[in-house]
């Protein structure tokens, strides 16, 4: 008889907790992650780009109050391909290529660094900016003036 | 982490792109992948340039290509108005060797080289045109 008025009494208090619960960690949690909640313990699942993330989310999920346990069901996405960045020589003939029919742009490389400095009219800023990110660079430096 | 919020409304726009790496490394981000066509590679830029307009901030690379057909065989010239060179070999140090004019569609020999593409025009010069001014044509 006690054991059935105590899971009623549980029940009673943890069902509108658990939805609270829920909603208060998945509006914490990264995009990508599902947040369940079954009596104070959290189920997370979805794929995450990284270890950090998921380890992330399991704090956040064990410092909401109320919540007594965390299962960790995220999964970390294959790791992507590494970044490849331009031999430097290739990189400053490849440059000279693509700046070649912008007159009013300078272009500068130094360590896979494109330092852009000059003038370009707007529209034509796009179509630089994509030629120059085909090479793979490090890094594009953009000061170049907009007119 | 903050970049990926910074550019979360274009890593969004990115879900149709294939082949897509997303990382970050010492404060830049670098997205690379293959869009299906030039319309969503475009689309893409717009939203980069809202997030960051004029692209002044530095933290990203975003290296996305239109992915072109094996069967594809011809291409379209696509500069802004004036002709396209035609050279002897990949790089604007290489003599030019004929011309294409805007808008004309030319026979495509060979893409071994992204960013040089080996054309033949119907008049028969062939050569290398930058692959940038050359549009696919399905």
């Amino acid at each position: 008889m006690s054991t059935i008025i105590a899971a009623t009494l549980f029940c009673v208090g943890c069902k509108p907790n658990d939805a609270a619960i829920q909603a208060a960690i998945q509006t914490k949690e990264a995009a990508g992650i599902t947040v369940a909640v079954t009596k104070g313990d959290v189920t997370l699942t979805g794929e995450v780009e990284d270890e950090a993330i998921k380890t992330k989310a399991e704090e956040i999920a064990k410092a909401e109050k109320g919540v007594k346990s965390v299962i960790n069901n995220l999964t970390v996405k294959p790791a992507s391909l590494p970044v490849v960045i331009a031999d430097n020589a290739a990189l400053i003939k490849n440059v000279t290529d693509a700046t070649k029919d912008f007159p009013t742009v300078k272009a500068e490389v130094k360590d896979g660094v494109i330092l852009l400095t000059g003038e370009i009219k707007k529209a034509s800023l796009i179509t630089l900016m994509q030629h120059l990110s085909a090479l793979k660079p490090k890094k594009i430096d953009n000061k170049l003036t907009v007119k | 982490m903050a970049l990926r919020d910074k550019y979360k409304a274009l890593i969004d726009a990115t879900s149709g792109i294939s082949d897509l790496a997303i990382r970050e490394i010492d404060g830049i981000l670098y997205i690379d992948g293959t869009a299906a066509d030039g319309a969503t590679k475009d689309h893409l830029w717009e939203v980069y340039n809202q997030i960051d307009p004029n692209f002044t901030s530095g933290d990203l690379v975003l290296n996305v290509n239109v992915a072109i057909d094996a069967a594809v065989t011809h291409a379209k010239v696509i500069t802004e108005s004036s002709n396209l060179n035609i050279r002897k070999g990949p790089g604007t140090d290489q003599p030019i060797v004929g011309k294409a004019a805007h808008g004309e569609v030319i026979t495509l020999v060979n893409r071994s080289n992204d960013l040089w593409w080996l054309v033949r025009t119907k008049d028969g010069e062939e050569g290398y045109c930058y692959a940038q001014y050359l549009e696919a044509q399905a």
